[in-house]
This record gives C-alpha cells, structure tokens and sequence, in this order.
C-alpha cells in the first residue's frame, strides 16, 4: 500500500507551555502543523515511519 | 415495494434494534462537501466528499465531483471519472473507494459475540462500465473481511443494490474513537486480491479471495461510476434510505473534518515583542485532536494596520478534540499586549481541521 509522503518534519516549540505543541510537517504536498495525538491519523503515521527508520522529526527553532 | 413487504422489513428493523439513526454510513447521499465540489488528480489516501476517501496502490487517477446526476430521491451523488487509466494491472494493485466506520458507531452490531447480527450494504451505483464488483466489510481488529459481488447489468443507468453480510462472531471492534469497520467498493484488484479461487462471503483474512471477480473500471479514461443512498444497518434487511436533514449531516461530517472559509476571525493577543501571536480557537468537538491546515498565509489585524503572517502552527494539549491555539507571527505589526485578530483575506482561502479516520 502506499504511504503518506511526509517531508521537512519538524517540532513546533510552544512558548507558552514551554514543550513541543505539534509537529510541522509537510504530507503529501500540503504543509500541516500536526497535533501530538496517537489517534490523529497524520501523527500516527508519522510516529509508524520514525519508528521504520524512514523518517526523523527536527528539533523545533 | 408492496405494503405487505414494507412492513415485514419496518418490523425485521424493529427486531434489529433500529427505527431511527439506522444508517451508519455519514454522507451515504453525498450531500456533504466542505472542501468543493471537483477533486482533480485524485490518487491515494485522499479524501474528497465528506468522509469518503480513495485509497489505492495503481497508476489509476481521478476527477472526483460532487454530481447532480442522481436518482430519484437524491440531490447528490459522487462520481469518479477516470483521468489516468491502469491498464497493466500489477498483482498487488487495488483501487478502493470507501469509509471508515470509528469504534463507537460499530458496536450495534454485537461483533465478536455469539449473538452477532447480519451487517446488509445498499446504494445506487451507475457506470459505463458492466460487470461483476465487489463490495467488502472489513473490521480492522483481527483483521477479517468478508465480501459481496454486485453486478452493473446495465450501461449508464442507475441501479439499487442489497448485499447481506453475515455475522461476524470472531473479532469484537474496539468501542473506541478508532477505525474499526470500513466499507469499501473496489473497482480494480490485481491477482494478490483475486487468485484464491472463489469469492469469501465469510469473514476471513486470506487476501486472495477478497475481491474475486472484480472488473477494472480503470481500464479507459472512458469510464466512470457513480454511487449514492449508501446505507449499512444491522440486520438482514435494507430498510429504505435514511435521508437525514444537511444541517444533521454536516454535523456528523464535521466530528472528522471541519473547513472554515474566508474572512473567518479568530481573535487573540500578541504575546512578546518577536512578536509572537496567540489565538486560541474553540471549534465542536472532533474525533480527535486536529491537524490543522492553512490554504494561505491569513492576516493579523492589530491597531489599524494589518501584516501577512510569517508562519502559522498550531498548539494543543496533545489530545484536545474542542480548541487549538494558533501561534502566528508577523513581522511588521504587534508588540507585547496588544489585540488583534487573525483574518484569511484572500479569494478562495480557507483553513481545515482534520481528524479523518
């Protein structure tokens, strides 16, 4: 099956909470900032292909 | 439909524990389509209309659109023109349009228990293209599928379809906020789909027999399909279509993705002098925390000026289904204090909120 195509992944720092708010990203194309939810299916994916070793999320700025 | 027959199904629905919300399908008439109405270029794991998604491993391409051609008692259909065909049909190539029923919505069913009930699909299907297709349920824990073939007997021509799938008394799904059921229509599979010799009506997880049969409607950028009125309901009986009001669909769309349009305003305050923006933004609760998307950078209006945004991102608590902040920057306009708001200005813009399946 085809997968997302993800790219230029990266945490967005919070400067409120002081942590990682969510994770920009760009799938398929379309950049996307992406909440740190297991059940939101973009960060599930993003987690399954970190976990493959297919992909690295950057540190925020 | 004789009123004898009629009532013999109104009390077979009765029995299955169903007289109203019968429906489990969301935008079975295709009524709903936030994001527009013609979808080009469309290939996998896209969704067009409110909650139906294209999912395949071909070279097949798609214009889908939201089409007035209808049968009666529709306003609304989805049709899938083909734009790219697939004419050299890989083993392992599918094309599948279809929807994920979520874990809370499937329970009515008793699956995974001794008292199971029979699952039964029905829609209007219209193409160019006759043949045998192939209609599947699929429950994502334990991974059983069971299928149905349905044929297109004629050309161009709106037909009305019952399929009857057993119970399933092997898995129970999840009574969660996960993808646990899914109906799809196929409409190509390649031999990794179809060698196993004969069609599995019953539920299993041999691949090989999933869609035994199936024609390649991607065959020619002549062909297309239509469906609407997709209806699944407990029991064996189809009952006829639940049509519900658009402000009641919307809203069942809207659990999985939300579109706000153009000149929409979510006001917030600049936060430091960078200057960093804040604009927190309560939306009806989703399915699960959003990702969150911007056609195009909005504008931050703050003491009579306004500036294009430099970047947009959103921030939540991890798993917040009711609001988001949005943290934006500007270079030219806010300091420490102010108000403001944040405006999409240009023609067509528009900002999502997806918690898809």
């Amino acid at each position: 099956m085809d997968e997302m195509k993800i790219t230029l992944v990266k945490y967005n720092w919070d400067k409120l909470s002081n942590k990682n708010g969510s994770i920009q990203a760009t799938i398929d194309g379309t950049e996307m900032s992406v909440p740190l939810d297991p059940a939101n299916r973009h960060y599930a994916e993003i987690l399954r292909q970190v976990n493959a070793g297919t992909l690295t999320i950057a540190d925020a700025d | 439909m004789s009123k004898a027959r009629g009532l013999a199904d109104f009390g077979n629905a009765y029995s299955d524990g169903a007289l109203s919300n019968r429906n489990l399908i969301i935008n079975g008439d295709m009524k709903i389509s936030q994001l527009g109405t013609s979808f080009t270029g469309v290939t996998h794991g896209t969704y067009t209309l409110d909650r139906w998604e294209l999912n395949e491993d071909s070279a097949a391409e798609f214009t889908i659109t939201q089409s007035s051609e209808t049968p009666d008692g529709f306003g609304s259909s989805i049709k899938l023109d083909v734009t790219t065909a697939d004419t050299s049909v890989g083993s392992a190539d599918y094309v599948v349009f279809e929807q994920r029923i979520e874990g809370y919505n499937a329970q009515s069913f008793g699956s995974g228990t001794s008292n199971a009930k029979p699952h039964t699909v029905s829609f209007r299907v219209r193409s160019n293209v006759t043949g045998t297709y192939i209609c599947e349920l699929k429950y994502d824990t334990g991974g059983y599928e069971a299928s149905q073939a349905y044929t297109i007997d004629a050309a161009d021509t709106w037909e009305y379809k019952v399929l009857v799938f057993p119970p399933q008394t092997l898995s129970a799904p999840a009574n969660d906020n996960s993808a646990e059921l899914r109906v799809s229509f196929w409409l190509l599979a390649g031999s990794n789909y179809t060698g196993g010799g004969t069609l599995s009506t019953q539920w299993t997880t041999t691949d090989n027999v999933r869609a035994v049969g199936q024609t390649n409607l991607v065959a020619s950028t002549s062909n297309e399909i239509y469906f609407t009125g997709v209806q699944l309901e407990v029991g064996d009986t189809a009952t006829p279509f639940e049509h519900r009001s658009y402000g009641e669909e919307l809203a069942a769309c809207q659990r999985y993705f939300q579109l706000y349009p153009k000149d929409t305003v979510v006001t917030g305050s600049c936060y430091n002098n960078d200057p960093d923006w804040y604009f927190p933004f309560v939306f009806p609760e989703m399915r699960a925390a959003p990702t969150v998307t911007f056609s195009n950078n909005p504008l931050i209006f703050c003491n009579n000026e306004n500036s294009a945004t430099t970047s947009v991102t959103s921030s939540s608590n991890n798993d917040n289904i009711k609001s988001i902040r949005l943290q934006a920057q500007s270079a030219a306009v806010g300091s420490a204090g102010q108000a403001g708001w944040l405006q999409l200005n240009a023609a067509n813009s528009y900002f999502t909120l997806d918690a898809e399946l």
